[in-house]
């Protein structure tokens, strides 16, 4: 893509999430907690064409390096993802996500009846399994739908 | 069994599961030399919503052990009425007992206690998830009457919200063990349990009528059909009626078949079927005593264990 047809700016310190499902980004901010309030510079792209994905979305966070560990979590909604840290304007390092083993505190439990629903002082902890994640307290299972049950 | 507390039959080895029935067996045979092995403990039995065996038996089972029993009473008399968590309530539970037995209409509350304390806990049931001690009862039963290994089980009724046939469904996966699951469409097994089943490559088959699978078991699992799973009462009696059993019913049965149900029944087992050889639901019922001391005996054991292993440090 040459610099005319940039619709976000470059970045000078800090992260590029790339290659994001088209129509996730909102859901990967909201994963990673980023909402505004904390100063960051964010740029978000919806929807640019992309070889790859035909429609992909972008993120970047100015003044933030994200940790691996952070953006593994993402995995499960942006499996194709990668994850640019910049320094300078020049991209020191490129990563794809990882799936983790667990994610804690990201997901709210679809099984209305399960404890980590019920005003306890826990946060909900999934096991990611082969197709999905599966809650660590009642065991239900949460495989396409899991977008729908962010809550950070 | 290596384990703190019991709170799924997931967590459950085949190891784990004969371990536990072998002292049962022993118990059965001698409870005299289990009489009071923990005296001077206490179990706390924490029922959050009704019981009247599951409370009476691990009462009964922590006695002849020499345990005494604190119950926390029902829930409208609790603080829990007054809007306190559940991990705030086994918290301060934990300073009055050595153990605690849960029961609570939440899935997943057990694991959740598991984390706020130190003591062994038992999960006495979860809501529509789990109920493993029964399970050890259930699996005790059947041992008796035919071993574990090579073994056709069909399970029938509510599988949906039967917390006691997930727990049997999957511990079960550690035997040699064909599953029948019998329901209506509506009542089949839901998607967390037939994960772990898939997990272990279990064999498994799912049918809506009892009839054609009866001839092969070696064991029929009856469980109630409650009414308030379904929008209209109409509903419930047609579908209901057709998960019922009498001595007619089994006719077509094998002669050895042993026919149990975890109780309390409705009228999914006619009275007729009391008085024939495949009832097993009493002794089962019984075989709560000899069962919850062993598991009792166990967790205590491992407790003490672990706790002489941190003095040690």
């Amino acid at each position: 893509m040459s610099d005319h047809e940039l619709r976000v700016s470059k970045i000078r310190d800090g992260t590029v999430i790339d290659h994001v499902e088209g129509g996730q980004a909102l859901n990967v901010l909201a994963i990673l907690g980023i909402d505004g309030s904390e100063g960051l510079g964010v740029s978000v792209g919806m929807n640019v064409p992309s070889d790859r994905l035909g429609r992909k979305d972008l993120v970047k966070v100015e003044g933030r390096e994200l940790s691996q560990s952070e953006v593994d979590v993402l995995s499960l909604i942006a499996p194709e993802a990668t994850i640019n840290i910049v320094r300078e304007f020049e991209v020191v390092e490129k990563n794809r996500v990882t799936r983790p083993d667990r994610v804690a505190g990201v997901l709210s439990c679809p099984n209305r009846n399960c404890i980590t629903n019920a005003d306890e002082p826990v946060e909900t902890r999934f096991e990611v399994v082969s197709d999905g994640v599966r809650c660590d307290y009642c065991s239900t299972v949460l495989r396409s739908d899991i977008a729908d049950h962010i809550d950070v | 069994m290596r384990q703190d507390h019991l709170i799924t039959a997931t967590q459950l080895s085949r190891d784990d599961i004969e371990a536990v029935l072998d002292r049962a067996r022993e118990v059965a045979a001698d409870p005299e030399s289990y009489a009071g092995r923990h005296a001077g403990t206490m179990l706390a039995l924490c029922f959050f919503e009704p019981s009247t065996r599951t409370r009476m038996s691990f009462d009964a089972a922590a006695q002849r052990l020499g345990i005494d029993t604190i119950d926390m009473g029902d829930v409208d008399s609790s603080s829990v009425s007054k809007g306190e968590s559940l991990a705030d309530t086994v918290r301060v539970i934990e300073g009055y007992a050595d153990s605690i037995v849960l029961r609570h209409p939440s899935e997943g509350a057990a694991t959740l206690a598991a984390e706020f304390v130190d003591v062994p806990v038992i999960n006495a049931g979860d809501g529509a998830g789990q109920h493993p001690s029964q399970t050890l009862l259930d699996l005790h039963t059947i041992r008796e009457d035919h071993g574990l290994d090579d073994l056709t089980v069909g399970i029938m009724g509510d599988l949906k919200y039967g917390r006691t046939v997930h727990s049997l469904a999957t511990a079960l996966t550690n035997f040699d063990a064909r599953q029948h699951f019998i329901s209506p469409e509506s009542l089949r097994l839901p998607r967390s349990v037939r994960f772990d089943l898939h997990e272990t490559g279990a064999q498994v088959r799912e049918h809506e009528d009892l009839e054609a699978v009866l001839p092969e078991l070696d064991v029929l699992y009856v469980t109630r059909i409650q009414k308030e799973r379904f929008p209209d009462e109409n509903e419930y009696h047609r579908v209901a009626g057709e998960y019922r059993i009498d001595a007619d019913t089994l006719d077509a049965a094998p002669d050895d078949l042993t026919v149990m149900h975890p109780l309390p029944r409705v009228d999914e087992i006619a009275p007729d079927v009391d008085d024939t050889d495949h009832a097993r639901y009493f002794e089962q019922a019984h075989n709560g005593i000899p069962v919850r001391m062993a598991l009792l005996d166990t967790l205590l054991e491992n407790a003490e264990a672990a706790e002489g292993t941190e003095v040690g440090r």
